[in-house]
């Protein structure tokens, strides 16, 4: 695990802990393609959140607010405190990440399938402006039981958009349980391949992996990527990787005091 | 605001179809950030011209209603301005959690045109037949509704709008219409039109039950009944003050839609009226699906014609 990898995890744990429920697994699932994202692979200022030079990251997974927020907090976009006012009334950090109450949240989302029609939207809007910005997106494996995420997937194919980068979160769990129980999706590379796009799969945990797929996805033309990320939910969470009921984990004392401990012990080795 | 009613009723000089086209073409030489969203019905609503002129601001989606709606808003937050045409029940049931999440809620804009209003979808019958459109819509907060009479309504509201920063809704007959304003008319989003003053009743109408409204009106004449007529195109928000107006001076309020009469302008109606001591009564669909037919049919079946607004008028009084 990297430095901010470890410190975006503590981040969610502090936060989950403090409301004593949350998305725990799919956030901590997703923390090193963040990581490897907000730390040079998008252009991006914190002080500037609406800069249009941006380049645009939506979480179409839009349940996974906190590794989100802990990302963004830690990259200067809003102070840190604000982490612990997760879902209180009034609060700029709902559970489902909001476009209009949180700084550096490209667009809102919650109900699945929809964020991703609107980053290749944005893709689209920024070929037709003749711009170089680069759009991410991030669905679930679970999201991919949304018919309308294979709409977009045909859209951004179809309208060439080589400036979109889709990043597949297969952590193998949806709410219910597996997802090859409820709805098995086959081999996700090689279907979204057969849509025409550039397609490859990393160890989703390997920041070097994830920046090389980066890397081939700039070099990559006419064709938007997809990068499947092989995931673990729940990821640095040992009691509760594997565990089909950590899609929204509501804690008991003990489980508060052992994420509590998890998160002081990495405290400890950073320092 | 500024209208001349037409004298005669007759068939207006373009179907609404054209009035988009030409307004579209015209409003994306001037800006653009214009862009127009189809989901495969450009042969339906004859937007080729706008697509021979700019085809890099024509993006026809293919059949993916809920697709169009997340892209419409991803094109807004680039600052694009997106023009979303879809047959209504498409435009609203088919896409409604992508246009109230994705656009409303995520507070983005962008004008849908909903095209085939109520019994004007004929002979693509029942399954096209959009009776409920607008109280999908109405249901979406800060969301201007609003339906249109004739082309020359549609063309300077749809030129309004352009410089307007708002998620709106336009419900349209697709093909033709009876004219009603002369050319050269405008009109202020938000307020009703008091086409007629009389004061034994008020028929509030909008889309094609405004031509039939006045026809009625005409008949009521006739018979020495004087009714005022309104033509409440902005459905939400809604002209409260002129109902309340209207509700005072007349007493009895008779509502016409070509929807549902559940959720319609005639629910808009009554709702605005709520605490203000008048009679309103609704004509309209009453809660029933939609069938296949010629037009004419389709305005007796669900009892929508000129004759039913007299009807309905005179029984109330």
């Amino acid at each position: 695990m990297t430095e901010f990898a470890k410190r975006v995890r503590i981040e969610i744990i502090r936060m989950l802990v403090k409301r004593g429920f949350g998305h725990l697994g799919g956030s901590m699932s997703i923390v090193e393609a963040l990581s490897v994202l907000y730390n040079g692979e998008m252009n991006i200022d914190s002080k500037n959140p609406s800069w249009e030079e941006r380049d645009y990251f939506v979480l179409s997974k839009g349940h996974a607010g906190p590794a989100l927020y802990s990302t963004l907090a830690l990259k200067g976009y809003f102070n840190k405190q604000l982490l612990l006012t997760l879902n209180e009334p009034h609060t700029k950090l709902p559970s489902h990440a909001d476009r209009n109450q949180t700084p550096g949240v490209d667009m809102t989302t919650g109900s699945l399938g929809q964020g991703i029609s609107a980053a290749a939207g944005i893709a689209k809007a920024l070929k037709i402006q003749g711009k170089d910005n680069r759009v991410y997106c991030m669905v679930g494996d679970g999201e991919l039981n949304e018919g309308q995420v294979y709409e977009a997937i045909m859209f951004a194919n179809h309208h060439q958009l080589d400036n979109f980068v889709l990043l597949v979160d297969e952590n193998k769990l949806q709410l219910d349980g597996y997802t090859r129980d409820i709805c098995d999706q086959g081999d996700i590379t090689r279907k979204i391949a057969a849509f025409g796009w550039h397609t490859l799969c990393v160890n989703g945990h390997d920041e070097a992996a994830i920046k090389s797929a980066f890397n081939e996805a700039r070099e990559t033309k006419n064709v938007p990527t997809c990068i499947v990320l092989d995931t673990v939910k729940a990821k640095g969470v040992d009691f509760l990787e594997g565990d089909t009921s950590n899609h929204h984990v509501r804690m008991d004392d003990k489980q508060k005091r052992l994420l509590l401990d998890l998160a002081n012990k990495w405290e400890g080795e950073l320092a | 605001m500024s209208i001349k009613l037409k004298k005669e009723f007759k068939p207006a000089k373009k179907e609404m179809r054209l009035a988009y086209n030409d307004t579209m073409v015209k409003l994306a030489k001037e800006d653009d950030r214009v862009v127009l969203l189809e989901a495969d019905l450009m042969g339906s609503i004859k937007t080729s011209g706008f697509q021979k002129k700019f085809p890099e601001r024509t993006i026809n989606i293919g059949i993916m209603e809920q697709n169009m709606m997340g892209v419409a808003a991803g094109l807004n937050i680039r600052g694009m301005k997106p023009y979303i045409h879809s047959f209504a029940q498409f435009a609203t049931r088919r896409a409604f959690d992508q246009l109230f999440l994705s656009l409303g809620y995520s507070d983005l804009n962008a004008t849908i045109i909903g095209s085939d209003a109520g019994v004007s979808a004929s002979h693509n019958g029942g399954t096209h037949m959009p009776f409920e459109d607008l109280g999908l819509v109405r249901l979406v907060p800060n969301m201007t509704v609003l339906e249109m009479s004739d082309p020359v309504m549609f063309e300077d509201v749809l030129t309004q709008l352009n410089d307007k920063n708002m998620l709106s809704y336009i419900r349209i007959v697709r093909k033709e219409t009876l004219g009603v304003y002369e050319e050269g008319s405008t009109f202020e989003i938000g307020k009703g039109i008091v086409l007629k003053e009389g004061i034994d009743a008020t028929i509030v109408a909008s889309g094609m039950m405004v031509a039939s409204a006045l026809k009625a009106s005409k008949t009521l004449e006739q018979e020495g009944i004087n009714v005022s007529v309104i033509d409440m195109f902005t459905i939400k928000p809604i002209d409260k003050d002129l109902l309340e107006q209207y509700a005072d001076k007349t007493g009895f309020i008779l509502t016409c839609d070509n929807h549902n009469i559940i959720g319609g302008l005639g629910s808009a109606v009554l709702e605005a009226l709520e605490t203000h001591p008048v009679k309103v009564k609704r004509l309209g669909v009453k809660d029933r699906f939609g069938q296949v037919g010629p037009q004419d049919f389709l305005e007796e079946e669900y009892e929508l014609t000129p004759q039913d607004i007299v009807k309905a008028v005179k029984e109330n009084l």
